[in-house]
């Protein structure tokens, strides 16, 4: 075991760990993404490309877009206009009081 | 004849106190029997008292999580058993793995005669330069015909859950979606201009070239679809929907699930009876070779590109 999959597979823990104890659900997605870029990559090291293009294609791409979609949907993404406009409306709810 | 009565009269005879009775128009008791509307129920005052007051204790000495003793023992207990239980899987599961043969080794259970056999006969009997899709087209097509057909049921079931009528409640939401989406989003679409085209075209390329390099139906169909994806996201369901409609959904996956199919009985058939299959091997290493293996990997890719592709569109939108 060379020294670069030592450094892949630590990553790949440290993905595990930070994407099951982020606050955030868009930042654990994007860490479920690279978690599956770099397994693809460990494929590789293990000689097993086919498996290697599959979680690329399902793991990293098709996957978390189906993350973000369904996080769309449940409004897990909250947009900066839409803070701005909610931090408009209290302020000026705060006025009208 | 009969006599034709006037309403009085015919009001005091048992036939029409009969009709009456069986219509239920009128209530016999009616006018004989002293009703009263119920009163509410109403508790004393002093009762009330005593309940608020029951409220009021079991408020504060049960639900008071900060100096309840059995709530705080328990809650550090919970923390500990957890920390402990979960270190004890991982060492258990850890302690098992070192068990095992290690990776390579020659004297792996795996390794008997059947993957010397795939590796020793493979290209000679599937004519496929790529082991691995000889195995699982070839040896093993059998198993990738159901996955196939769990994905086309998993979207089947996908369209029944989240299919959408329009026109109907959800409009609103679905208009609600798309606010917040980028319209014509220049970076998003310049990038979609040149990457799509490559993205699908590599995803073709893996789909043909199963039988020769690494890859197949399914890994080149998930490419295809994320490119479709990712041309979705930047132009907008306008135009996708020229192209891609619920019927060619429909027609393409059950015209490669029947391809599939048809195919590989044929092959099974005529192993199982011994007879000769007449599908030409080709020389290995070009592309129109090794029989079967290119049609069933181009089926196995339709399927796969069109069931990514269906399954981000029910989702974001709930209908073709």
């Amino acid at each position: 075991m060379t020294v670069f999959q030592l450094m892949l597979m630590t990553f790949l823990i440290v993905c595990a760990v930070s994407a099951s104890f982020s606050r955030n659900l868009l930042n654990s997605v994007l860490i479920y993404m690279s978690f599956s870029l770099v397994m693809s990559i460990l494929w590789v090291c293990l000689e097993s490309p086919d498996l290697a293009i599959t979680e690329a294609a399902v793991g990293a791409g098709v996957t978390s877009l189906l993350f973000f979609a369904t996080l769309k949907k449940i409004r897990g993404i909250v947009i900066e206009r839409e803070v701005e406009k909610r931090e408009k409306e209290e302020e000026e709810a705060k006025e009208h009081e | 004849m009969s006599r034709r009565r006037s309403r009085e009269e015919y009001e005091r005879t048992l036939a029409f106190r009969f009709f009456r009775w069986l219509s239920g128009s009128k209530d016999p008791y009616l006018g004989r029997v002293e009703m009263k509307p119920q009163e509410e129920w109403r508790e004393e005052e002093s009762v009330q008292l005593d309940h608020l007051h029951d409220h009021q204790m079991l408020r504060d000495r049960i639900y008071d999580t900060e100096h309840n003793r059995k709530i705080i023992f328990f809650y550090k207990l919970y923390k500990l058993s957890a920390v402990v239980f979960c270190i004890g899987l991982a060492s258990l599961l850890l302690y098992t793995v070192s068990y095992l043969p290690k990776t390579g080794a020659a004297n792996r259970p795996a390794n008997n005669e059947v993957p010397a056999r795939y590796i020793e006969k493979g290209l000679q009997e599937t004519g496929a330069v790529n082991i691995v899709t000889g195995m699982i087209l070839d040896y093993r097509a059998f198993d990738t015909f159901g996955e196939s057909n769990v994905l086309f049921v998993a979207t089947v079931t996908v369209l029944i859950l989240l299919h959408a009528k329009r026109n109907s409640k959800g409009e609103e939401e679905q208009e609600n979606d798309r606010i917040f989406e980028p319209k014509n989003d220049a970076i998003l679409q310049a990038g979609a201009r040149i990457l799509v085209p490559v993205i699908i075209l590599f995803g073709i390329y893996i789909v043909l070239n199963g039988h020769l390099s690494p890859g197949g139906g399914f890994s080149g169909g998930a490419v295809i679809g994320a490119g479709l994806i990712l041309y979705l996201n930047a132009f907008g369901f306008r135009k996708t929907e020229k192209l891609f409609t619920e019927k060619v959904y429909k027609w393409v996956s059950f015209s490669a699930l029947t391809t599939y199919c048809l195919a590989k009985s044929y092959s099974f058939f005529t192993g199982a009876n011994h007879l000769e299959s007449h599908i030409p091997l080709g020389t290995p290493g070009h592309i129109l070779s090794s029989g079967l293996i290119l049609i069933l990997n181009i089926c196995v890719g339709m399927v796969v590109a069109c069931t990514m592709y269906t399954f981000y569109v029910m989702f974001r939108k709930g209908d073709f």
